[in-house]
């Protein structure tokens, strides 16, 4: 193989990685938020959690806590991913 | 001291420090200008965002908003933070590599077309004026009521202010001065919500506060569903919009928090790409701190007021706040108009309920209720908080300083978008492409200065349809700017054709349909529930036109010629970090 096409080829996996763990990122984004939050706020209204009805929580709380901790997730798995792919930037 | 010196000793304290710091952080090149020359830490630069994010209507009305709107308020919860997500996964990152000044020029470049960028253009000047006026008006606003000053010398003030900081210091004045008022603003808000929530469940946190229990095995939320149930209102804790226009509201906010030019812009300013990544994080860690104690403060707050007013049982003779014990912070904000009662039964009681439920009528007219007797001003939660918790002053003046450094970032933060995109991508790349970088910075100052002046001008003769228009803003950025930005990166084939196509069809289909509603444009018909489209209202719309957009440019790019090598080299470029 010549070296621009094992390039072409590194940069092919490396996306390929970068889409599905963003994928699977905005799945659960869409599922703590219009999931949980909007779609199934009465089912999940049955459930109590200490003084909080579930789907209102996820609503006004719990959606916004895992926004926060999915986008550090992302960040710290890209991290790895850059380094696999020996893209990631020199200090 | 009075309450008037302190509030004046506080606020003035924290104009000399953004002063100070626009000294210390003079911009001396466009790079400088535009980007704070890509030196920003990620976690300043997620302060700066949040600052810059967060405006008088998150400080100031919020909490209020979803005080009344209870369960449906979470449209804004989720809308105004979920779009971060976006904006981390899909878009920073690769706008930083991109690694120029300006969006419209990351779509002009991309789109190799000059009239991309004039339309990117429009769209971004279209968006930041419509938001910066709201701003000003802010600033005047919070100036009137703290300092006693009228609007006007208010928003001279915050102009002048905004001027020597925005114009001098440019993106890097600017980045700094936001770092230092994030650190008011969010100190302002919390400490007044620590003590309201101590005060009304024993709970410091207002987070936890907000589930806890109020007392007979009774949590908090359900005695509040219970309180404003017994007065006619909707219960909290479940909505009154139909679920498709909470889906769809929430998604036209994310989606246009995620395409709004002022905050994408922000994340050029830092050194590599993996910053762009985490600085995201930090961004919404310090949105999420307000976010998150806002629906708190705002349940707790509507708890005492019904309280306040409703002091025994319904239906009892003195069951009402009697108008004459009223407390001390009901009197302070009728002398505003923040409240206003109106005795319609003449028993010297005052009733608050919800008069526009037929279902409740009957009981209100067996016990001599004549209507609904309290108004109140959703922006009274925030602001009469410190005083109903019976907290000092400098709390008080402190909340009058977050409330005008929340006004003053965003206002900040959407003037320099409108100069950097005037003087970079009209004038130094259509108009007068040989201008040296020191004509450039000059131009970008003064474009600044009339930009400032402008917005000015409308804060203090808002455009009477002001307060109809915030859902353009959001609706426009996720309509026009957000899928062609998204499509840039992840459709390597996305061409010129296709990107205009479908920006024109989502401005023009979006700009229509709040226009046909709000403007009541007659005899076309009112803006309810059974005229909109799918039940869709307005402010959800922007995520059908960005649909639309997505729809059209990849039809219109597919029937249509590739982009050329060079286009696709640059979409290669930008989705590595190295």
């Amino acid at each position: 193989m010549t070296e621009p096409e094992e390039r072409a080829q590194q940069r092919r996996g490396y996306w390929r990685d970068n889409l599905r763990l963003a994928g699977c990122c905005l799945v659960v984004w869409f599922a703590v938020s219009f999931g949980c939050g909007i779609l199934l706020v009465d089912v999940l209204n049955q459930v109590r959690i200490g003084g909080f009805e579930l789907g209102f929580w996820f609503a006004q709380q719990g959606s916004i806590y895992v926004f926060v901790a999915l986008i550090f997730f992302y960040a710290w798995r890209m991290g790895k991913i850059d380094r696999k792919h020996g893209v990631d930037e020199e200090d | 001291m009075t309450l008037a010196t302190l509030t004046y000793i506080v606020v003035g304290a924290t104009f000399a420090l953004y002063i100070g710091i626009a000294f210390w952080s003079k911009a001396r090149t466009t790079g400088d200008f535009y980007v704070a020359g890509k030196h920003v830490h990620p976690v300043a630069n997620g302060m700066a965002t949040a600052a810059d994010w967060m405006s008088a209507a998150s400080f100031i009305s919020m909490a209020g908003l979803i005080a009344f709107l209870g369960y449906d308020g979470s449209v804004y919860l989720m809308g105004w933070t979920g779009g971060y997500v976006l904006l981390a996964l899909l878009l920073a990152p690769y706008l930083r590599k991109f690694g120029k000044f300006t969006i419209p020029e990351f779509i002009g470049d991309r789109y190799y077309s000059q009239t991309a960028r004039v339309v990117a253009v429009a769209c971004l000047i279209i968006i930041s004026f419509t938001y910066v006026a709201g701003q000003m008006r802010g600033v005047g606003i919070v100036f009137s009521r703290f300092l006693g000053v009228d609007v006007a010398t208010g928003l001279l003030v915050g102009m002048g202010v905004v001027f020597f900081y925005a114009v001098l210091g440019g993106m890097k004045g600017i980045t700094y001065t936001q770092v230092a008022q994030y650190c008011v603003l969010i100190f302002a808000y919390t400490v007044p919500a620590v003590f309201i929530s101590l005060q009304v469940t024993g709970v410091a946190v207002p987070q936890l506060a907000f589930g806890s229990g109020a007392g007979g095995g009774e949590s908090l939320l359900a005695k509040l569903d219970r309180v404003v149930t017994d007065l006619g209102f909707a219960e909290y804790t479940s909505g009154s919009k139909s679920p498709v226009d909470v889906f769809f509201i929430t998604l036209a906010l994310m989606i246009g928090t995620a395409g709004l030019p002022h905050v994408l812009v922000r994340f050029f300013t830092v050194p590599r790409v993996r910053d762009a990544r985490t600085s995201a994080g930090y961004a919404l860690l310090f949105i999420a701190i307000l976010y998150t104690t806002a629906p708190a403060v705002g349940a707790l707050a509507r708890l005492n007021l019904t309280a306040t007013i409703q002091s025994g049982p319904v239906g009892a003779v003195d069951g009402n706040l009697a108008y004459a014990e009223r407390p001390q912070w009901f009197r302070t904000w009728e002398d505003t108009g923040l409240l206003a009662v109106e005795d319609l039964n003449g028993d010297g009681r005052i009733q608050y309920y919800n008069d526009a439920n037929p279902a409740f009528a009957e009981r209100a007219e067996s016990m001599g209720w004549q209507g609904n007797e309290l108004t109140v001003d959703q922006d009274i939660i925030v602001l009469a908080n410190p005083e109903i918790a019976g907290l000092p002053d400098w709390v008080v003046a402190l909340v009058a300083a977050g409330g005008i450094a929340a006004a003053l970032s965003t206002a900040a933060g959407l003037l320099l978008v409108i100069s950097a995109a005037v003087s970079h991508d009209i004038v130094k790349s259509w108009v007068a492409r040989g201008i040296s970088e020191r004509q450039e910075l000059t131009i970008g100052r003064i474009s600044a200065a009339v930009a400032v002046l402008l917005a000015g001008y409308l804060g203090y003769n808002p455009p009477g349809f002001v307060a109809q228009v915030v859902a353009f803003a959001f609706g426009i950025a996720a309509a026009s700017l957000f899928p062609v930005i998204l499509l840039g990166i992840f459709a390597a084939r996305m061409n010129r054709e296709g990107a205009i196509a479908g920006m024109l069809t989502g401005l023009v289909f979006t700009v229509g349909y709040i226009a046909y509603f709000k403007f009541h444009m007659q005899p076309l018909g009112g803006n309810v529930k059974e005229n909109w489209l799918f039940g869709i209202s307005p402010e959800g719309i922007g995520a059908v036109g960005a649909m639309l957009n997505f729809a059209v440019a990849i039809a219109v790019s597919t029937a249509t010629k590739p982009p050329p090598a060079e286009t696709r080299a640059l979409v290669e470029r930008i989705r590595t970090p190295r």
